[in-house]
């Protein structure tokens, strides 16, 4: 998936190891611009990431006023807005991901603890 | 009129025209050039075909590729509700006229954490707004956020957000929204579009539906305030500004045969004015739908145009009833000459009857227009509505040009006259047809009750329909009153039985005079000889008594002298005396 060559993007290249053992988790994080809040979001995504998901999961994020397009496919409205692509069902959880434990709802991870 | 337009549009705002029907002449020129318009009503009132209609007609008639995103209903979807308006919208996005999308919004699937704002909504109508170049933009509904999205607040603070950068975008836009109770809309959109609003409606009155709009606000423009009624039909949205129309008609001195020679005769030899509206009112089975049928025949021989438009027959069994009475109305339908137009006065409210004849009307074209009858749309105590909607009805046709047909029953009963006295005053021309019953039969009687601008008949005729159309003939007017049918006909008879029998009577007498007149003649032929032969003998006995007395005279001086007595000097003095005097 296309994904944005930011500082963000460097955050996420450490990932690709842990892709090649099959992620598990596949998050998708859109993006307008390099915002406070964009940048809250992912902060905020990679860290409950790290924490609970540690080497299972991959972040696609995608700048959408760089690649307009592509907001349609997943109906994107709010910004910034975070798809659980994988596993399924899709999830979809707005806002800057500050409120930890509706993030964790939303990603079905307090079921897992 | 024009400078007095110019002089308008000069001072109000750029307008963008929306080309719907009727619309643009309401709003002056269409919606705010540049601004956003709330467009809200109930539910099914049109909100969605009418923003359709905006960006659908400024993509194909001027040139201005539009941005449809729906909330609510798919591409798919959208397609094929327009494409029974006749609007192919594929082919407009294939050709990058028009740029549809739906958005999908799932209360379920979203969950909040943090703060957010929409700008994904603004990437995406910015993303299609470039793509295609648009110049006007939908959302509908925008408040379906209100329901998909969580934090109202943080909604409203991106919803002013989003207008205001639409208006930076110049481009125009319809933002369409559900009618709330006690406000415009559900969640108060009218408090952040405040150029333009537009209400529509579609309310139910003595169970028809009446679509009607009305622009609430638009500022800095003059708009018409009405309630103005609208239709949504094969060719989309009309809007009728029916109530703007005056009494500034020109009048024409052109008439037209009623069909019915004898008809003609009684209105001055003619026929009706041209362009004016003629009334034929009756009790049932007078005749009223024949008359029109008369008239409509002779209008397609001279090869007008008619549109007759039925309220209690289906167009062919009009057409078979009138066959009976020998007009053939289908060759003229074949032709293209006459066009029926059937529907039940209760199918729909007064004001969608009028906004359907006049849009048929402008479509059609027709020099004559039959109406029959229009008392089928009075019910209850509309009767001041049906007048006003004639009213507006006669106006139109008048400025059109247009010659009106009307029929109106009336009921058996009542006062003829006095039935039809709501719609008096809109009728150049009245004709009545009465039923005359006598000796057990009901025939048919017309008359002209009124008929400005020409000195028209005052005689009753009868009216017959024959095999061969409607024949007037003259009523039996006599000592035994004003006699129709059979009793005409035998009173006829009489008459003339009675009239030979005088005929002969006054010969008899004369022939009867003539002899006495002889008979006397004769008499006095034979008076005059009895006369004759009496007179000879009167005059021969006085001449022997002069003789005589002559005679005894003489005897008598004879025997004086002999005597010589006194007698003779008695008799000198006598003489005496004689030659004295």
């Amino acid at each position: 998936m296309k994904t944005k060559k930011t500082k963000l993007k460097t955050n996420r290249r450490k990932k690709p190891p842990a892709k090649a053992k099959e992620d598990k988790w596949v998050l998708r994080l859109y993006i307008a611009g390099q915002t406070p809040r964009a940048v809250n979001a992912f902060n905020n995504l990679r860290s409950i990431c790290e924490e609970q998901l540690k080497g299972n999961y991959r972040i696609e994020v995608i700048d959408l006023s760089k690649k307009p397009q592509l907001g349609r496919n997943d109906q994107i409205l709010a910004i910034p807005t975070l798809v659980r692509k994988l596993p399924g069902p899709v999830r979809r959880i707005i806002g800057d991901l500050s409120n930890k434990e509706r993030l964790l709802i939303g990603l079905d991870l307090k079921k897992h603890k | 009129m024009k400078k007095q337009e110019n002089r308008l549009r000069r001072h109000t705002l750029p307008k963008s025209p929306t080309s719907i029907q009727g619309f643009d002449e309401i709003t002056g020129g269409g919606l705010p050039k540049g601004r956003p318009t709330l467009v809200c009503g109930g539910a099914g009132c049109g909100k969605t075909l009418f923003a359709m209609e905006f960006i659908v007609r400024g993509a194909t008639q001027h040139n201005e590729p539009g941005v449809f995103m729906s909330f609510e209903e798919t591409e798919k979807e959208l397609a094929a509700n327009v494409a029974s308006l006749g609007f192919d919208l594929n082919d407009l996005v294939k050709r990058r006229k028009i740029w549809v999308e739906h958005i999908h919004l799932e209360r379920a699937e979203n969950e909040q954490s943090g703060e957010y704002d929409l700008e994904g909504l603004f990437v995406r109508i910015h993303h299609a707004i470039e793509t295609i170049g648009a110049k006007r933009v939908v959302l509908d509904t925008l408040e379906s956020l209100f329901s998909g999205l969580p934090s109202p607040l943080i909604l409203r603070a991106e919803l002013r957000r989003l207008l205001t950068w639409l208006k930076m975008k110049n481009v125009t836009t319809i933002l369409t929204a559900e009618r709330g109770e006690g406000f415009l809309t559900r969640q108060g959109m009218e408090e952040y579009v405040s150029d333009c609003v537009i209400l529509l409606d579609h309310r139910v009155d003595d169970q028809s539906s009446i679509r009607r709009m009305r622009v609430v606000k638009y500022r800095g423009s003059t708009h018409g305030t009405n309630e103005y009624p609208f239709l949504i039909d094969e060719d989309g949205f009309s809007v009728l500004p029916v109530t703007s129309l005056g009494l500034s008609y020109a009048s024409s001195r052109e008439r037209i045969s009623t069909g019915i020679p004898r008809l003609d005769t009684m209105l001055t030899g003619k026929g009706y004015f041209r362009c004016s509206t003629v009334l034929v009112s009756g009790t049932a089975g007078t005749g009223k739908t024949s008359m029109a049928a008369q008239f409509v025949e002779a209008a397609c021989k001279r090869g007008e145009r008619v549109l007759f438009f039925t309220f209690e027959e289906s167009p062919s069994q009009l057409a078979r009833n009138m066959r009976s009475i020998g007009i053939n109305l289908e060759p003229w339908e074949k032709r293209g000459l006459l066009r029926f137009h059937a529907t039940r006065p209760t199918l729909y409210g007064l004001e969608t009857h009028l906004t359907t004849i006049i849009k048929l009307i402008n479509t059609f074209k027709p020099d004559i227009v039959i109406l029959d009858p229009i008392n089928a749309f009075v019910s209850g105590d509309n009767k001041t509505e049906v007048k006003a909607m004639l009213l507006r009805l006669v106006d139109f046709l008048k400025m059109k040009r247009i010659t009106a047909f009307f029929t109106s029953l009336t009921s058996s009963g009542e006062n003829i006259e006095i039935t039809d006295v709501y719609i008096s005053s809109l009728i150049d021309t009245w004709l009545l047809l009465r039923d005359i019953e006598i000796g057990g039969e009901r025939n048919r009687g017309l008359y002209v009750l009124k008929s400005r601008g020409m000195a028209h008949s005052n005689q009753i005729r009868e009216f017959k329909l024959t095999e061969h159309g409607i024949e007037l003939l003259d009523v039996y007017v006599g000592s035994e009153g004003v006699l129709t049918g059979s009793a005409r006909l035998s009173q006829e008879i009489k008459d003339e039985t009675e009239q030979t029998f005088r005929q002969q009577e006054i010969a008899r007498k004369q022939i009867a005079l003539e002899h006495r007149h002889e008979a006397m003649e004769a008499q006095i032929v034979l008076l005059r000889s009895e006369f004759a032969a009496e007179e000879i003998e009167a005059l021969r006995g006085i001449g022997i008594d002069k003789e005589r007395n002559e005679r005894f005279r003489q005897a008598k001086g004879r025997m004086a002298k002999s005597r010589r007595s006194d007698a003779a000097r008695k008799t000198r003095v006598r003489k005496r005396t004689k030659t004295r005097t």
